[in-house]
Formats: structure tokens, C-alpha cells, sequence
């Protein structure tokens, strides 16, 4: 993104009526950033539902299974040993942390995949494009087109946006 | 018409989302009052005099403790169960109340949380210097070993491993993964260089963009949805330790309910001990309200009489199953040598409790925060009366005999008391205490100020 246009709102009913206006005249919404997540923003930016679900299940599948294929082998083969009589392969006693590691995997797994798709981690180095966002302020980073420039901030001016700012080189 | 009176709201005062972010940041900002100097002397002065028991412990062994033969279990497993039931309350408000929609968690989970991963610490510690050679200490882990010997997957204790490190990790991934967005409010409202570098570290970066609020509140609302079983599991594998084992008084299969409701009980006690001084000192009084309190005072009666419920239960059932060693175990707990435990726990867990049903008493902050002190005490007697009672007098009358905490005993005790406090009081200088965003999110539909939109 080489030039970009970035305007704010101070509520978020007027950020999801201006989203809404923008992206019905044609400007592309590269981002919106806000201090809260406000409700109904997904579907008026038309973004698609997180599959970080997916990974979760994954995680925890690979987590029950390979849990319990470890103490199986544990028990069964690597070093059977006979606790008061008990079978081998006493699956009752493995639930547990079967069900712990299930746990484990999947929430690390998702978090993981979280930071990752989202290119946040320690210490990463992101633009902070205002720093109210994080407190009160509502900002709507719109992509700039050379040939319609004066069109976009006629266009946000008319949906109410506040602070419209030129940036990028 | 019956016209249902309008809620109060959540957030009182009619604040403006930067009004709200001044106030939960404030008690950050500055010089810590003297109140927290002299609380944090106080504490660090326990976990001194817990480190002096640990090293007694540790350099002259266990015999430094009261146990013997019979007792082999006492003191310390008391504080282990005591401590793992108050890390209960802080993910059950994070992950079950959030799955129940209830927005008033909101003002709460962030303390909550805390409080959770402190007291998980404080337990884990005594099962450790149980061991005795804590150089030992990672025989519990399964690792691959020159004696290729692996750990027992049949007992409850290792299961307790696996639990702990498991609660303790995930509640620490939901606890920071809710705080990456109120690092990044303390971080763009830091003046100073070095605290905005060191938070910008601690934010990973968090920019606030609607793409990574959606994931975020996807992210939150399945990692509830793993640590609700997960929550309920821990205590319910702790109670395994007896459950499992032919001691009369142990081996019931009530257990597991009956310690997580003496869990979430013994919990929710201790977050309204904290939560009523925190309110008060930081002047958070509009982002916890009496409201508040008074919705963690109905969860204390439910637990609270699941727990009196479940006394009546084991005695009940230990006359029933006409088992003679069963019945002696109930009747010595609770006309014995260690009666007076018995009715401390009676009194403290069953009958304080019951006065919050009288709306006086539930809306009132000197008389829950007195109660919420009873409730922590019989709790704790709940667990020395399961472990001690049970164990000093079981089938061989010959080996029957009493238990005396010592000195170090008590200091380890007093240790983790003070590890605790410390870490909180650190906790409330570093991190805002209240979820910023998260109260933000419910201002609009529940503040003060929610006519300001509704009428367009």
C-alpha cells in the first residue's frame, strides 16, 4: 500500500452507518481500526468467517491421539509393568490426560495460528496509524487511487468522517 | 401491564470510552500510594518467612513437618487442594460466564484471571516440597531416561501433573491473549520511551484492526468453550487422589462434583476478599458494582448449598451402605478428636453462606466481604477435615494417631500467602486490572449513557 486515506469516527454506530456508505460508493476499506470489537463490522466489511476453528480441532485431534497412542505404547509395549493386576491396556486410566492433552494442543494450536495470521507476535512491528485507536478512536484506512483521489475524500467528507488525512509517499 | 423495572447498568457514572480508559489505567500511573508500599512490605515479609520453610524443609527434610506414619498427607496437601479450589473462580468467570453471555464478567475476569494463575502457582508448590528432593522433582514428567522407565499413567497423582500444567498454561494463553489489546492502549498511552518499548514488546504488536478482532473474539470464544471442561476437569482429577484410593471418607464417587462446587465456592469467596479492597483502593467502584458483587454472591449460595448438600450426602450415604468403617469415619469427623474442624467447616461453609438470601446482606459490601473471609476459612477446614480425619483414624486401630502442624508448616503456608499478595499487588502496577476493551464493548448496551444512541 503506497498512498493511503485515514479518517476516524468517535462513535461506532456512525463508523458502521459510514463503512456502510463507503463501500456502497466503490472505495475499497483496507482496514478499520477500532479500540473494541463492534458488533455487526464483519458483515458490514463483508469479511469471511475465521477458520481458526479448523486449526483448534486439529490441534486437539492431534493431541487425543497422539496422547493416548503414547501411553498405550507406554503401557502395552515399552515397559509393561502389572499395577495390582490391572490390564495393560487400561484405557479408563488414560482418559485423563488424554482429555488434558486434547485441551492442550488444540488451545496452543489455535493461539499459534492466531498470532500467526494475524503477523502479531514479540515484538512485531506494526504501523500504528493513530494512537487513539487503541482508546477512542474508530479509524477507517481507505487504499488510495491516483485517478479518483479527489472522488475518496469527497466520499468519506460524506460519510461523516472526521480528521481525513492524506499519508503514505 | 407489568412493566419489568430497567436493569442497572453495568458501568455506572456515564462515562465516554476515554474516561474509561483513564480510570483503569490510573491506579498504574505514578508513584504506588503508601498503601501499597506498606502491603507489599507485608507480603514480601510472608514469602520471606515461606522461603525460611522452604529451606528448612528442603535442607532437614520432611521430619522438619508434623507428619507421621499415618498421616502422611496433612498440611500441605490441605493448602494444595485449598489453593487449586481458589484458581477456580477466575476461568469459570473467564470461560463459563462468557459462554453464558453474562456481560457482567467483564468488569471481573481480568483480576480474576490473575488471581487464577497465582493461586495455580502457590498450589503447585506444595505437592513439590512434598517431594522432599525437589532435585527430583522432574521425575513426575514422562522424558525418556537412561532407565527407560516411564511415568505411572494409572495414577491420579500424575494425572494431577498433567491437570495443572494444562490449566495453568491454557489460563495463562486466554489471560494474555485478553490482555494483548489493553497492552496496546497502556502502550499508546505511555509518555515515556522505555515503557512504551517495553509494552509495544508486550503487545505483539497489536494494532486494533477489525480483521484481528474477529479472530480474536473467535480465538476467545473457543478457548472458553476448551477451558469450561477443562475448568470442571482440574478439580474434578484432584478429587481423584482420594476418590481412588480404599480410605473410608475418600472413596466415594461424589467426589468430583462435590469439589468443584467447593472449587468455584471457595473461588468466587476469595475474588470478592480481593475485588472488594481492589475497588475500593483503585476507585474502581463504577466498573465493579454492588451489581457485581451481588451476582457473585448468588453463585456463592448455589455452590455454597451444593457443597452443604454434598456434606449430608456422604453422611447419609455412609450409614446407608452399611459399611462399619465407612460409618466410624463420618461419626468420628464429626464427634471425634478433630470435631471442632467438622464445625468450623459446618458453620463457615454451609450457614454463613445461606444469609445471602436476604437482599441486605448480598448488596452489602462489609457483610460480603466479612462472609466471603468465613467461606475461605471453612474451605479450608473442608480439606484438613477430608484429609486429616480420614487418614488419623482408618482400619488399624493400633496405628491410629493425631497431627500437630509445626512451625514450618505453617510457614510454608504463610509463604504462599505472601507469594500471592506480592504477585497481585505487582499485577495492579503492571497490567490493568479491568479489561479495558471488554467494558468498552459493553458500555454502549449496558452503561449509563445508552439513551444517548437508542433514540435516533
Amino acid at each position: 500500500m503506497s498512498k493511503y486515506i485515514t479518517a476516524y469516527y468517535s462513535d461506532e454506530v456512525d463508523l458502521l452507518k459510514g463503512v456502510k456508505l463507503i463501500r456502497s460508493k466503490g472505495l475499497e476499506i483496507a482496514d478499520v481500526l477500532t479500540p473494541f470489537p463492534v458488533h455487526g463490522l464483519d458483515s458490514v466489511m463483508g469479511m469471511k468467517r475465521s477458520r481458526l476453528s479448523v486449526v483448534a480441532f486439529a490441534g486437539g485431534a492431534i493431541g487425543a491421539i497422539s496422547g493416548f497412542a503414547f501411553q498405550t505404547w507406554v503401557f502395552t509395549s515399552a515397559y509393561p509393568i502389572n499395577f495390582g493386576g490391572k490390564p495393560l491396556f487400561s484405557v479408563p486410566s488414560f482418559i485423563p490426560v488424554t482429555f488434558e492433552l486434547t485441551v492442550l494442543f488444540a488451545a496452543f494450536a489455535m493461539v499459534i495460528a492466531f498470532f500467526i495470521t494475524n503477523k502479531i507476535g514479540p515484538g512485531a512491528k506494526t504501523v500504528i496509524h493513530d494512537e487513539r485507536i487503541t482508546d477512542d478512536r474508530f479509524l477507517v484506512v481507505v487504499k488510495m487511487d491516483e485517478t479518483k483521489s479527489d472522488n475518496a475524500l469527497s466520499i468519506l467528507k460524506e460519510a461523516g468522517a472526521q480528521g481525513i488525512t492524506l499519508k503514505g509517499e | 401491564m407489568y412493566v419489568s423495572p430497567i436493569r442497572e447498568p453495568l458501568i455506572r457514572g456515564g462515562k465516554t470510552y476515554s474516561q474509561v480508559t483513564k480510570d483503569i489505567m490510573a491506579p498504574m500511573a505514578g508513584k504506588p500510594s503508601i498503601y501499597w508500599y506498606i502491603g507489599i512490605t507485608i507480603s514480601g515479609i510472608a514469602a520471606l518467612f515461606g522461603a525460611w520453610a522452604s529451606y528448612m524443609t528442603v535442607y532437614h527434610g520432611i521430619g522438619t513437618w508434623g507428619l507421621n506414619k499415618t498421616i502422611g498427607w496433612a498440611w500441605d496437601i490441605t493448602n494444595f487442594v485449598w489453593w487449586v479450589g481458589i484458581g477456580h473462580a477466575g476461568t469459570f468467570i473467564s470461560a463459563i460466564l462468557l459462554l453464558f453471555r453474562q456481560k457482567w464478567r467483564t468488569s471481573i475476569n481480568r483480576s480474576a484471571e490473575a488471581m487464577t494463575l497465582i493461586a495455580i502457582a502457590c498450589a503447585g508448590f506444595f505437592p513439590t516440597i512434598h517431594m522432599g528432593r525437589l532435585l527430583l522433582g522432574f521425575f513426575i514428567l514422562p522424558y525418556p531416561n537412561t532407565r527407560e522407565l516411564w511415568v505411572n499413567f494409572n495414577s491420579p497423582l500424575l494425572w494431577d501433573v498433567f491437570a495443572l500444567t494444562t490449566y495453568f498454561l491454557v489460563s495463562l494463553v486466554f489471560w494474555y491473549v485478553g490482555l494483548i489489546p489493553d497492552i496496546g492502549t497502556v502502550r499508546d498511552k505511555a509518555k515515556n520511551k522505555i515503557r512504551k518499548a517495553i509494552y509495544g514488546f508486550l503487545s505483539f504488536g497489536w494494532t486494533g484492526s477489525a480483521r484481528h478482532w474477529s479472530r480474536h473474539e473467535t480465538v476467545s470464544l473457543i478457548l472458553a468453550g476448551l477451558a469450561a471442561p477443562l475448568v470442571l476437569s482440574v478439580h474434578t482429577i484432584v478429587s481423584f487422589d482420594f476418590a481412588t484410593s480404599v480410605i473410608p471418607g475418600w472413596h466415594t464417587t461424589i467426589f468430583p462434583p462435590y469439589f468443584v462446587s467447593g472449587a468455584v465456592f471457595s473461588g468466587f469467596a476469595m475474588v470478592l476478599t480481593l475485588l472488594i479492597v481492589t475497588r475500593k483502593a483503585l476507585n474502581l467502584e463504577d466498573y465493579i458494582t454492588i451489581n457485581h458483587i451481588e451476582s457473585m454472591n448468588k453463585i456463592i449460595i448455589l455452590t455454597g448449598s451444593i457443597v452443604g448438600i454434598a456434606y449430608l450426602t456422604e453422611f447419609f450415604v455412609a450409614w446407608y451402605s452399611g459399611v462399619e468403617y465407612e460409618q466410624y469415619a463420618f461419626m468420628n469427623r464429626a464427634f471425634g478428636p478433630y470435631a471442632w474442624a467438622y464445625w468450623i467447616m459446618m458453620t463457615c461453609n454451609v450457614i454463613t453462606p445461606q444469609l445471602f438470601w436476604f437482599k441486605k446482606i448480598r448488596t452489602s459490601v462489609v457483610a460480603t466481604f466479612i462472609i466471603s473471609i468465613f467461606v475461605n476459612i471453612g474451605m479450608w477446614f473442608e480439606r484438613f477435615v477430608i484429609v486429616v480425619t480420614s487418614l488419623h483414624r482408618d482400619y488399624l486401630p493400633s496405628s491410629w494417631a493425631m497431627y500437630k502442624p509445626t512451625f514450618v508448616e505453617v510457614g510454608l503456608y504463610i509463604g504462599t500467602f505472601g507469594l500471592f499478595f506480592t504477585l497481585f499487588l505487582l499485577f495492579i502496577r503492571v497490567f490493568p486490572v479491568i479489561a479495558i476493551a471488554e467494558v468498552k464493548s459493553v458500555l454502549k448496551s449496558s452503561g449509563d449513557n445508552k439513551n444517548d444512541t437508542h433514540h435516533e
